[in-house]
């Protein structure tokens, strides 16, 4: 259960999801108890590498999980309403309405044979809109928002026509064509340049402010998370395991983890010819998740209890807001700076 | 806008005519090539793919195929069969017209017949078996002879690439243009064929002549084939240290790129068996291939035409029942070895 | 677009000449000896002489070329050696006569193929998936010759002892009496139906491959995204942009399609370009087969020309070079 003490309903409540993936080699667990939640109009950044589970968690949520993954427990509650449980023919009324997607490649994710007007028509089109040139010219309209200019004309091309900044934008505006209450970002920028990347984002955010959507951003890009993020769930190995608000976890991250991403990142002070910092290791096999932390063999202050133990989300300090998933999350601070005295 | 764009077009091009012409060149032919030049240019290890005990691997992958390996038993049985005709038939495919003989003509399929008898009296199943004979022998041959040639070409171009690429491609392609059939008839219909009057070889009514035919218009896809492999290959940084230590082209080629190359080369030779087969039977039907007395299953189908609609019409039934079921395991088998080869194959 | 095509035109000039000089040689030099044909296979070394001579033979390969093609560009495409009709003639009506067939065997075929490509796609694996591959993989090793005659024998014959009736339901020959758009059908039925076999097999594995393909890219992703109906992502989305990949095998398979229909006309009978070579080389009739082999690459080359134009066609980022 979220542990939110707030007193609107959250509009997104992942209670402790679990997605299984059947394979050649055996049954992947990509999503482990996953559980956070989200309010109308705030943005909540997921983040880790990849094969943490967050995108598969982001599919879970839209249902459009491939045909040998399945939600092996656990709920996904999106305005009242269990999503697992739903006949396909309402959740598609809800995909591309209340709920909306961006993906990561916007060339490969558009289809190359279609005007990119006709491809935002077509969402208008399947779900608030019944005349053609009605939605046609709402979709002219929706570019013009994300900032594409000669909106009209530009409208009428076609995808390869379009560079790839212009192409996230249309993504965007696909997306947002009826103001969904729900938008899950994927790595939006992820395949852009960086210098386009701060305008998308800025796109996203302004988009997102027009129609008071919650936003679900996922990434793996720390800068990112900073200028866009209300809240932040850290997950690693199929598990969130940390969570709270931007400052509690720039500014007193307590987990391992959390604490080691951070750390890894490159800084302006930093010595140029020093090695970067790493968290040594490598990532959990899906296959064979051991039993207790997913990160102990990888984490410098493991105990005992750690590798034997699975350790709970839960509050740390006392701050119902700032949980992790860590038996020491307490001894942490101190711990560290112990770890950093020569 | 570069050529990139006609891709599609032109590896269907490359890789075959499609399903069109019925004596040969088959759009699993078309497919395979297409899938394979993909999925199999991106192995990067030259470990990968089998050389010594990684042949039992690839074995224990195909027997995993049921319908692979239950063809693969089939043929073997009809190959079986077929060699040993003599011991397993007490009949003679082409036995003088005794009394006797002739007494017996016109049977329907039964125990001392299963095949049946044809107006001679001459046992079919006997017929068939020598046909099957040739068949194979043909099929066999074509393949062998097909993978020689393509190598040789798609080798040279693959491995040289530039200047001997654009053109062994240039000469690859217009033998992909031609008509198949209609070449081989015609060519399989000079009693006395030669090159430039100068090296006379046997024609289509013999084996061997057949073989060399179908194998002269059976070639091309392998040479792509070979020719897209070594292209990818030679890139590779083995290729360079071999290079580096001073080995020279024809050794590097030998000894480093073809044995990775293996694995496309044994699935396309078994595809092309059965191609040849087919095609074999097809020109023997239309008259020009083997010619009675000797037996093809072409010609003893069309020996049989004016049976249809008749009480004989097993005698048109049981040789392309036969022809049917060779060609059609020989596709499982190929099918089976592909899969057993590819380690990217998701089932 | 215009570019484009005008590129692959002048593209497939170079291939015509090629082709022309390839099978000028093919037909000369591995074809039936024309002295010898004209002199009956006699042994007559004179008959042999003087026959190498009127015909040409003795001049170098290049010279006979040369005056053959001028001949053959400008229409002059001599007479049969057996019957004495203009080859231009026969050619012209044989072509006709193969057309048809190969229009409505391609046109059923196309169709049939397409639904059993997009069916196998959308539910792969399945075990419908499965029967239609093994239908597949039963229709490229089919013989055409022996399948023809198994139509032969239970579609028309079986079947009209089935039904008692006096005329087959389904002609194996042409009917030379009767007319009319019935007869037209009841006479191409077969054929087509033995025709479609190998298409439907190789197109409907084709299309279904590149259809899987398609069918995993992400924009197919984007569109369930957007709450399209499963219908709409794969016959609209999907089969879009796997179409080009199926136009283009299907353009190469009809050119082939004109010199590849010898089985089926001879089978059912049928006068066409398949028939027309058959006799030719069964009669030693040398007169023909260059012309014929000529037409036929030209058709082919043509065909592929026309398969590069609509891939360009239907993929946009080409149609806007």
């Amino acid at each position: 259960m979220s542990a939110l003490t707030t007193k609107d309903q959250p509009l997104l409540d992942v209670q402790d999801l679990s997605v299984e993936f059947s394979t050649h080699d055996g049954v992947v667990r990509a999503v482990n108890g996953v559980s956070f939640a989200l309010r109308q109009g705030e943005t909540l950044a997921v983040v880790g590498e990849s094969g943490s589970g967050k995108s598969v968690t982001a599919l879970s949520i839209m249902g459009l999980l491939d045909r040998s993954g399945r939600i092996a427990g656990g709920d996904i509650v999106f305005d009242g309403t269990s999503l697992p449980a739903l006949p396909e023919r309402d959740y598609r009324g809800l995909r591309g309405a209340g709920l909306a997607m961006i993906f990561q490649d916007p060339l490969s994710s558009l289809n190359p044979a279609f005007r990119v007007g006709d491809q935002i028509a077509e969402a208008l089109l399947q779900h608030t809109c019944d005349k053609k040139g009605e939605a046609r010219r709402q979709a002219a309209h929706l570019l013009e928002m994300v900032g594409i200019p000669q909106a009209a004309d530009r409208a009428r091309e076609y995808p390869h026509q379009f560079s790839g900044g212009m192409r996230q934008r249309a993504m965007i505006a696909m997306a947002i064509a009826n103001r969904p209450k729900l938008l899950i970002a994927d790595e939006p920028t992820t395949a852009l340049d960086v210098t386009i990347q701060a305008q998308v984002l800025e796109v996203l955010r302004s988009a997102q402010q027009e129609t008071n959507a919650a936003m679900l951003l996922i990434t793996h890009d720390l800068g990112i998370v900073a200028g866009t993020a209300d809240r932040v769930a850290v997950m690693y190995g199929g598990r969130v395991v940390e969570e709270g608000t931007l400052d509690d976890i720039f500014y007193r991250p307590r987990h391992p983890y959390t604490i080691g991403l951070l750390g890894s990142l490159p800084r302006l002070g930093d010595d140029p010819g020093a090695p970067l910092r790493t968290i040594p290791g490598t990532p959990p096999n899906l296959l064979r998740l051991p039993d207790g932390c997913t990160l102990a063999p990888r984490c410098p202050y493991a105990i005992e209890r750690c590798r034997g133990e699975r350790p709970p989300l839960e509050p740390a300090e006392g701050d119902a807001g700032h949980r992790s998933a860590c038996f020491r999350a307490g001894e942490l601070e101190r711990l560290v700076a112990e770890a950093a005295r020569p | 806008m570069t050529d990139r764009h006609v891709d599609p077009a032109k590896r269907v091009r490359e890789s075959g005519t499609g399903a069109a012409s019925p004596a040969g060149t088959s759009a699993l032919l078309d497919t395979a090539v297409a899938t394979a030049e993909e999925s199999f240019a991106d192995i990067d290890e030259p470990g990968v793919r089998p050389a010594g005990s990684n042949w039992r691997l690839v074995g224990r992958r195909f027997l995993r195929h049921k319908v692979a390996s239950a063809s693969l038993i089939v043929l073997l049985l009809l190959g079986t069969a077929a060699a040993f005709a003599s011991v397993v038939s007490p009949y003679e495919f082409n036995p003088t017209l005794t009394p006797e003989v002739l007494a017996d003509a016109r049977q329907p399929p039964s125990w001392e017949h299963p095949f049946g008898t044809d107006k001679l009296g001459r046992d079919q199943l006997t017929r068939v078996l020598y046909s099957l004979r040739k068949s194979l022998l043909i099929g066999l041959g074509v393949a062998l002879l097909s993978v020689v040639l393509g190598v040789i070409v798609g080798a040279l171009a693959g491995f040289y690439g530039g200047w001997t690429d654009g053109a062994l491609m240039r000469f690859t392609d217009l033998f992909l243009v031609v008509p198949e059939l209609a070449v081989l008839l015609i060519v399989a219909k000079n009693p006395d064929p030669s090159f430039f009057g100068i090296f006379h070889f046997p024609p289509a009514t013999e084996v061997s002549g057949m073989i060399l035919i179908l194998a002269a218009l059976g070639w091309m896809a392998i040479a792509r084939i070979v020719r897209g492999e070594f292209l990818s290959l030679r890139e590779k940084e083995y290729v360079e240290a071999a290079r580096a230590a001073g080995a020279s082209g024809p050794r590097i080629i030998l000894r480093h790129l073809l044995p990775n190359t293996v694995g496309p080369i044994v699935v396309f030779a078994t595809l092309e068996v059965g191609l040849a087969i087919l095609a074999e039977a097809t020109l023997s039907f239309l008259g020009a291939g083997i010619q009675l007395p000797e037996v093809s299953l072409g010609n003893l189908i069309s020996d049989a035409e004016s049976t249809v609609g008749t009480d004989l019409a097993y005698l048109i039934i049981f040789p392309g029942l036969t022809l049917f079921l060779i060609v059609l395991c020989v596709n499982f088998v190929g099918d089976g070895l592909r899969d057993a080869l590819d380690p990217k194959t998701t089932r | 677009m215009t570019k484009y095509v005008l590129r692959r035109i002048a593209a497939s000039i170079p291939v015509l000449l090629l082709a022309s000089v390839l099978v000028f040689l093919l037909v000369r030099e591995f074809g039936a000896d024309p002295a010898r044909v004209r002199c009956q296979n006699s042994r007559d070394i004179e008959c042999r002489r003087r026959a190498r001579e009127e015909l040409g033979l003795n001049d170098s390969l290049p010279v006979q070329y040369v005056s053959f093609m001028g001949d053959f560009l400008q229409g002059d495409w001599g007479e049969s050696q057996r019957t004495g009709r203009s080859v231009g003639e026969s050619i012209r009506g044989d072509l006709w006569e193969t057309s048809q067939l190969a229009f409505w065997g391609v046109l059923f075929s196309g169709g049939v193929a397409l639904a059993v490509g997009v069916y196998s796609a959308s539910r792969p694996y399945s075990r419908g998936d499965y029967m239609f591959t093994g239908l597949a993989f039963a229709g490229i090793a089919m013989p055409t010759f022996w399948f023809g005659l198994l139509t032969i024998q239970y579609l028309t014959f079986e079947l009209q002892n089935l039904f008692g009736s006096t005329e087959p339901i389904f002609y194996s020959i042409p009917n030379p009496v009767a007319t009319g758009p019935v007869e037209y059908f009841r006479e191409l039925a077969l054929p087509v139906l033995v025709l479609s076999v190998q298409l439907v097999a190789g197109w409907s594995r084709y299309q279904r491959s590149s259809m899987l393909e398609e069918l995993n890219r992400d924009y197919i992703r984007t569109a369930r995204a957007k709450g399209l109906p499963r219908r709409t992502v794969i016959w609209k989305h999907g089969l879009r942009n796997s179409l080009s990949a199926l136009v283009t095998v299907v353009a190469l398979d009809v050119g082939a399609l004109f010199g590849g229909l010898i089985i089926t006309e001879r089978v059912f009978s049928r006068p066409g370009m398949g028939t027309l070579l058959l006799s030719a080389v069964n009669n030693g009739d040398t007169q023909i087969v260059l012309p014929w082999m000529l037409v036929v690459g030209a058709i082919i080359i043509v065909f592929n020309l026309l398969a590069d134009v609509a891939y360009g066609l239907l993929d946009p980022r080409v149609r806007m070079t």
